[in-house]
């Protein structure tokens, strides 16, 4: 499995998580099959981002930073979008946004392609 | 009369002391170290334009067979680390000398005086046992390892010397005779039981010289094998940095030879074990050592989680609030 997979695969779970856990604000509860898809995918997107960062760049503080930055702005075009009562929850989806970004960034570098064992 | 000064008597001294060597092939210079039976001299090989170092046997000591023994156990286990022997001679007196490469650099006593990072001494320690393991897979035991007789190069490089008590396992070995130094003697050793003695008596003196590493001390010798040869097997336990290195120490020091770690390989594993932060042979684990060695491999990643969650918190009760 390479860095982009393994991100992608990161990023959908811990996008799933974070979604899942909109069971916990009542307000928006009603939504959570739509929230949990959109964070799902906004996690998969980030994840990607970070995996093809951490392919080209090994550098574990910029890949860190590279998480959030991603996490952050994928957060920000979600959390742009207002609910159907108009109400955006800006703090709600990026703070959480942007810390998951930035596991997915860290985990994207610390992680090891497993080497292929050549037979001699 | 004329009084000689102390200077003109100590150079006199030495002169005296110095070995005849036949023909002009080694400069003799001066003394590096005096062992139990030798005395070990910095040399110029005038053929081969280097410096070497040049031992010979102390003149109490008449024993050159053990001399000869060493320099044919030194040419059998050919490895980087442990010192090679370049030639073998015999002095004008009869008494035998070799000479060997000059090793720069300072002993693991006094190298371990000096503050070190503790993974950088345990990789030091992994390459300690590298020789000595591979001296076992060549059916040869040391006998008398000790921080005095490992040397530490400028570039980290360790050399393991005096291989002059070394038992070749395939030649018998009478029982009685007590060989090694006290402090880092395996209890068969200290029994003066040869014949039990195998590669698991080098782990053992490994152990001592690991607890030492760790300690930043040499062992007690009076908590040490021949205090009680047959009893606790090793002293002070030492200084707390973990109780998996704690562990890997006892395990190598067991009195019970078939306790110990059957090879320094496996030792030298279980070290590199501990420092890939994974669970180690010696230390069996319980769930919150499993989880402390987690977390402790994994700070960064813990301390995002643990963000992650008191900020999920924090979220969830100021919507509550």
């Amino acid at each position: 499995m390479n860095k982009v997979v393994y991100g992608l695969l990161l990023g959908a779970v811990l996008g799933a998580f974070d979604g899942m856990t909109a069971w916990f604000t009542p307000a928006v509860r009603d939504q959570i099959m739509g929230i949990v898809i959109g964070s799902t995918f906004k996690g998969l997107v980030v994840g990607v981002c970070s995996g093809y960062f951490a392919k080209k760049v090994n550098s574990l503080p910029w890949g860190i930073v590279f998480g959030l930055v991603m996490g952050l702005l994928f957060a920000y075009l979600v959390a742009a979008m207002p609910d159907p009562s108009g109400k955006h929850y800006y703090f709600e989806i990026m703070l959480p946004g942007s810390i998951v970004g930035t596991i997915v960034g860290f985990a994207t570098q610390r992680y090891q392609p497993a080497t292929q064992k050549v037979a001699h | 009369m004329k009084w000689l000064s102390d200077n003109v008597l100590k150079h006199l001294q030495q002169v005296s002391e110095m070995p005849g060597l036949p023909g002009a092939r080694y400069r003799l210079g001066e003394v590096l170290g005096r062992g139990g039976m030798g005395v070990v001299y910095r040399a110029h090989d005038s053929e081969l334009q280097r410096d070497v170092a040049l031992k010979v046997l102390s003149i109490a000591d008449t024993d050159s067979e053990r001399m000869q023994r060493e320099a044919r156990v030194l040419a059998r286990i050919e490895h980087p680390g442990i010192v090679p022997i370049h030639d073998v001679g015999t002095l004008e007196d009869g008494r035998v000398f070799y000479t060997m490469k000059l090793v720069r650099g300072a002993r693991l006593d006094a190298y371990c005086r000096q503050p070190h990072a503790l993974p950088d001494l345990l990789r030091l320690f992994q390459r300690i046992c590298e020789p000595v393991a591979f001296a076992h897979s060549q059916g040869v035991v040391h006998r008398d390892l000790k921080p005095a007789n490992i040397m530490v190069g400028h570039f980290g490089e360790v050399l393991v010397m005096d291989w002059g008590v070394a038992r070749v396992l395939s030649e018998p070995e009478q029982d009685g005779a007590v060989i090694g130094t006290r402090q880092y003697m395996s209890p068969e050793q200290a029994a003066g039981a040869n014949a039990d003695i195998d590669a698991r008596s080098d782990v053992y003196a490994l152990g001592r010289i690991l607890e030492n590493l760790l300690g930043g001390r040499a062992p007690s010798p009076a908590v040490g094998p021949l205090a009680d040869p047959l009893g606790s097997g090793h002293g002070r336990p030492p200084r707390s940095r973990g109780t998996a290195l704690q562990s890997i120490a006892r395990k190598a020091t067991a009195t019970e030879r078939d306790a110990r770690y059957p090879t320094a390989l496996a030792l030298a594993e279980d070290i590199g074990r501990y420092l890939d932060g994974l669970p180690v042979s010696a230390h069996p684990e319980s769930i919150l050592d499993r989880i402390r060695r987690v977390l402790g491999n994994n700070k960064t990643l813990a301390a995002l989680i643990i963000a992650y969650l008191t900020m999920r918190i924090l979220l969830f009760w100021f919507a509550r609030t």
